[in-house]
């Protein structure tokens, strides 16, 4: 099925907007397109009227205009008929907000629809769900902007069987400088579904990371889904809801009792080269770190710091998760310690850790990364950057990230987030260098990057 | 591919719900599964027929189509070192529940692994290798991988297993032989998908696993469609 009339739609049709309730869900779907999008909006209801000096259709098929999506918010035992209009008004597709479908009992009206919806090529998203949202593009999501904060446009894709995991992880995306390409909240995911929406994806030139929040499969489709991801180019990464094992089940065999619906997810993930994200904070450090880097690290890291202890957290952290901090060889740190400032050569340390001191230089850290970025003994560096210390400023960002620019060797810093240092996070940021504000969230970017060892 | 000898065991155990030992050993070696030398003896002197080919000293396991867990009503005895004790573990056996006679087999020895497969609901046949013994529902050194598997499971499975140094030989202990691990994680994958069907899970417990060989010396098939508290 062609999901383009649904991701890139330009005309829509808003189904069960009301003309005295504007807070009703439709009505803030209507509005926000309306006024804000780059599209052209036509509002339906069936009592017709008018809103806002618009005319209020009374039926989709009264609108003199090819309609890419209909978002339909209208109860549920009105979709049927109203789907089948769609299709016959050669509709491209549509987005059912609307709940009380197989999650309140009645999945014959689900199956109904599916049925109407799969014979006629006719792809929907839902129901029972918040829909789409990509930014300035498109926004499906019936919460009124002023209460969310915009994402900005990236090349995260989201997708999530809940609206509410989804919209709060955008929040805190943008929080963390991570862009959205398209999120999708799938809810009932009666026709369109994980696997349709990685497919799709896969060919989103905007979407370089695919992100889903899933609860569950239905039988056998968890092994489509794995051989799905396993052959998108682009990297997965999941996370998984309800992981308590459902102790009802007979545990006749050792095999049974042990092999949990969870753990057996947990593993068949990591099998298949799909990274699993295990709570928020892995999640947002997976997203920022693969958004910049799809290239593949074997896990020798080089950390560069201006603290002995940062340096020996990150190590500590870089060991729990299966990542290497190898020895540097002798030439290699002479021709590091060349470069140093006077202030630091015989003081700074230059086993991994490299130990700049608090002396440390701007010139100094460009130093170990110019020659770090260049040797093979590490594939991946970690910029460990403190800047209370006197010899850092603000430019050092942009400066170190030039330098990672040149070579094609990923780069990620931890800097403590406060408004402060702004200018010294943009000055990552804004090429594309992840920034971390905690020494765990910065290796964790660089496991992100270990996902695949088959790559 | 499943031949009709195979189909036939399957389909004669689907009343009961579960495959006795016996039989599901037939059955793996049909499938090209090492398996230990053994033999269903109906009388003593059958067992001490098998005694005199194989040698001491031999395990004794009961056979009975009520007894599921073998050892915990005392129905497996290990270390027979002479006749008298082959025929006191009979007469011991023949007490039992369901006595349909008593298998006797040359002991395997190695490191215990645990092998298992489950159809499970999203992800269909599902492997699992742990390390074995008695602490293996305690300790839970599992690790699961959807089917087919190739050798470069096999290798991720044994890296994932906090006991996995074990099997690579720690501390001079002898290193297991990969290559035959390989061969039976392999092989009783494709057996796994096979039976897909007709099973709900099967236990390879122990499977011991030593520097020649990989052995399933205990196994326990649960069939589809069955429901044993």
């Amino acid at each position: 099925m062609n999901l383009d009339p649904i991701f890139k739609a330009k005309t829509m049709a808003v189904i069960g907007v009301s003309s005295h309730n504007d807070s009703h869900p439709a009505n803030v779907i209507y509005n926000k397109n309306h006024f804000r999008y780059p599209l052209t909006v036509y509002p339906v209801n069936p009592k017709g009227g008018t809103i806002k000096r618009e005319t209020l259709y009374r039926d989709i098929t009264d609108i003199p205009d090819k309609i890419d999506l209909a978002v339909i918010a209208a109860r549920a035992d009105f979709v049927p008929d109203i789907m089948e209009k769609c299709i016959r008004h050669e509709v491209g597709g549509a987005v059912i907000i609307s709940g009380g479908f197989a999650e309140s009992g009645k999945g014959n009206i689900q199956k109904r629809m599916t049925d109407m919806a799969r014979e006629a090529g006719f792809p929907f998203i839902g129901p029972n769900c918040l829909g789409i949202y990509s930014p300035q593009r498109i926004d499906t999501l019936f919460l009124p902007a002023e209460r969310l904060i915009q994402p900005s446009p990236g090349n995260v894709a989201f997708v999530s069987q809940s609206g509410g995991v989804m919209v709060d992880s955008m929040v805190k995306f943008t929080r963390q400088g991570i862009g959205i390409s398209t999120a999708t909240s799938i809810g009932n995911k009666a026709l369109i579904r994980e696997i349709d929406m990685i497919n799709y994806l896969a060919g989103d030139p905007r979407t370089r990371v695919i992100v889903l929040y899933i609860e569950g499969f239905e039988k056998n489709e968890g092994r489509r889904f794995v051989l799905t991801a396993e052959r998108c180019p682009k990297p997965v990464v999941v996370m998984k809801g309800g992981r308590s094992h459902a102790g009802s089940k007979t545990v006749s065999s050792h095999t049974a009792s042990m092999a949990g619906d969870y753990r057996v997810f947990s593993d068949i993930m990591k099998q298949h080269g799909i990274l699993e994200a295990r709570n928020e904070m892995e999640l947002a450090s997976f997203c920022e770190a693969l958004s910049s880097y799809q290239k593949c690290i074997s896990g020798k890291i080089g950390i560069i710091t201006v603290s002995g202890g940062h340096g020996v957290v990150a190590v500590d952290n870089c060991e729990d998760l299966g990542l290497d901090v190898p020895q540097l060889s002798e030439a290699t740190r002479d021709a590091i310690r060349e470069h140093f400032s006077s202030s630091i050569r015989s003081i700074a340390s230059l086993s991994n850790p490299i130990d700049l001191t608090g002396s440390a230089l701007d010139d100094d850290f460009l130093a170990a990364a110019n020659v770090l970025v260049k040797s093979k003994e590490v594939d991946c560096l970690l910029v460990l950057i403190l800047p209370y210390s006197p010899g850092i400023s603000a430019e050092l960002g942009a400066r170190i990230s030039h330098i990672c620019k040149t070579e094609d060797k990923p780069v990620i810093a931890y800097i403590p987030n406060e408004e402060k240092y702004a200018m010294l996070i943009e000055g990552f940021e804004l090429n594309k260098v992840p920034v971390s504000y905690s020494v765990e969230g910065a290796v964790l970017m660089a496991k992100a990057l270990m996902r695949d060892e088959k790559c | 591919m499943l031949n009709k000898e195979i189909i036939e065991i399957v389909n004669n155990f689907k009343k009961t719900g579960w495959m006795p030992e016996p039989e599901a050993k037939r059955l793996f070696a049909m499938a090209g599964l090492d398996i230990p030398g053994f033999a269903w003896a109906h009388t003593p002197e059958k067992a001490f027929r098998f005694a005199d080919q194989t040698g001491f000293p031999l395990v004794a396991k009961v056979v009975s189509p009520r007894i599921i867990h073998k050892s915990d009503v005392g129905g497996v005895i290990t270390g027979i070192d002479s006749k008298d004790k082959l025929e006191m573990a009979y007469h011991a056996f023949s007490k039992l529940d369901g006595f349909d006679g008593m298998l006797v087999e040359e002991t395997v020895t190695g490191q215990e692994l645990i092998v298992g497969a489950k159809i499970d609901y999203q992800f269909g046949p599902v492997i699992l290798l742990g390390i074995g013994g008695t602490g293996v529902e305690i300790y839970q050194d599992v690790t699961m991988r959807m089917t087919p598997i190739d050798k470069g499971d096999v290798i991720s499975m044994i890296d994932s297993l906090k006991g996995g140094k074990i099997l690579r030989g720690f501390r001079g202990g002898e290193p297991v032989n990969l290559d035959a691990l390989t061969l039976l994680l392999s092989g009783f994958s494709s057996l796994v998908t096979d039976l897909e069907e007709h099973i709900q899970s099967i236990d390879l417990n122990p499977v011991m696993c030593s520097g020649k060989r990989c052995v399933i010396a205990d196994a326990r098939i649960i069939l589809n469609g069955t429901n044993l508290a």
